[in-house]
């Protein structure tokens, strides 16, 4: 259940980023989080939910933007969309891909009024 | 208040345990402002979007990095042994602290849950140690070495193992500033850990195979279970050995010193 520590982390950075920009009511914030970011996103949503009972961000909208994996194969260079880290190449059946996204783990953006 | 982070206090978050006094440094997140300029852009339900653009990760990655710096600049060897409870950990610990010992300064830093047992048991072995206690926290993070690394008096050009809390899904996200990455894995746990929590084993460099000695009283495949490790991460380098009887310590300790 580490995703209630990183819950705790998006409220930080959303508090921090509210008080620099001197937002008082945040109605909205945006998560993007990659399907092999290791992060379980029912595990993630229970987490913010919890969270967000009696704290200054119980009225919030909170959207997690589910972002798709894609990986290059190193050996023939196809993109495509993998299970896995280490899922195999579906051209030339090689292991050895580079992720190019699915990882995220970001607070994209707040919607302040 | 913490001079590194500046933490004031907020929720209670672990607990410090000197195993020969006790500490209560009970620590807390902390809660204070970064001013950032941010662009901002008005949506159509009138409300005004801010982009923050940041990692979720970013606050411990920053202190991961911290770490690391602090670590290099006293050259302190950092090792993080992750795996799931019962791998051996702690056993292997006690075997190798001892030969460590004969030339290197040896320090621990052990997470738990709950109890101060396993920073006892190595204490015994040699090694000063100390125990976090998470409470219900599943992983060490970045913030909580740097006050155990303070409390422990780390001094320089030593070894320092950090024992993660048994667990072979969260403490892969979580940098802690260590030099290596040790996932440990044992003969009585199936040759599908690897591909089964895939996180872990692709963030660490070297992967032990404990519980070598028990091979002939099981079904385990060793050949197959060091092929899923190179499916998840071809640089992964694989030792096996037992705490029982010794086998693969010299090699463990030649692949890590």
């Amino acid at each position: 259940m580490h995703e209630f520590s990183l819950a705790q982390d998006v409220f930080e950075i959303v508090r921090d980023t509210a008080r620099a920009n001197g937002v008082s009511f945040v109605s909205e914030v945006t998560l993007e989080i990659g399907t092999l970011s290791g992060v379980e996103f029912s595990a993630m949503e229970t987490a913010i939910e919890s969270l967000q009972s009696g704290s200054a961000f119980e009225k919030t909208k909170f959207i997690i933007r589910k972002i798709k994996a894609e990986a290059v194969c190193r050996h023939c260079s196809k993109t495509f969309e993998p299970e896995d880290i280490f899922s195999l190449c579906p051209k030339c059946g090689n292991y050895g891909i580079d992720i190019i996204s699915g990882r995220e783990l970001l607070v994209k953006s707040i919607t302040a009024e | 208040m913490c001079d590194t982070c500046g933490c004031g206090s907020e929720h209670g978050e672990f607990t410090l345990h000197s195993v020969d006094h006790e500490i209560n440094d009970n620590h807390v997140r902390h809660d204070h402002a970064h001013p950032h300029s941010h662009s901002h852009s008005h949506s159509d339900k009138g409300g005004v979007t801010i982009n923050v653009e940041t990692d979720i990760l970013s606050k411990n990655n920053l202190l991961a990095e911290r770490n690391r710096g602090y670590f290099e600049a006293k050259n302190i060897k950092t090792f993080n042994l992750v795996s799931s409870p019962g791998s051996g950990k702690t056993t292997l610990l006690e075997k190798i602290i001892p030969l460590l010992k004969q030339k290197h300064e040896v320090f621990v830093i052990e997470g738990d849950q709950q109890t101060t047992k396993d920073a006892e048991r190595i204490k015994k072995s040699g090694a000063k140690a100390i125990q976090i206690n998470t409470g219900n926290g599943c992983h060490l993070d970045a913030h909580m070495i740097s006050h155990a690394v303070k409390s422990l008096e780390v001094t320089d050009n030593s070894l320092l193992f950090i024992e993660n809390v048994g667990n072979l899904v969260c403490p892969a996200l979580f940098d802690l500033g260590e030099s290596i990455r040790i996932v440990i894995a044992s003969t009585t746990e199936g040759e599908d850990k690897p591909i089964k929590y895939p996180n872990m084993f692709s963030t660490s460099q070297i992967c032990v195979l404990n519980k070598i000695d028990l091979l002939p009283h099981l079904e385990f495949n060793t050949e197959e279970f060091i092929a899923n490790c190179k499916k998840v991460n071809s640089d992964l380098k694989i030792v096996k050995v037992s705490s029982k009887t010794s086998e693969g310590i010299d090699n463990l300790l030649n692949s890590i010193i």
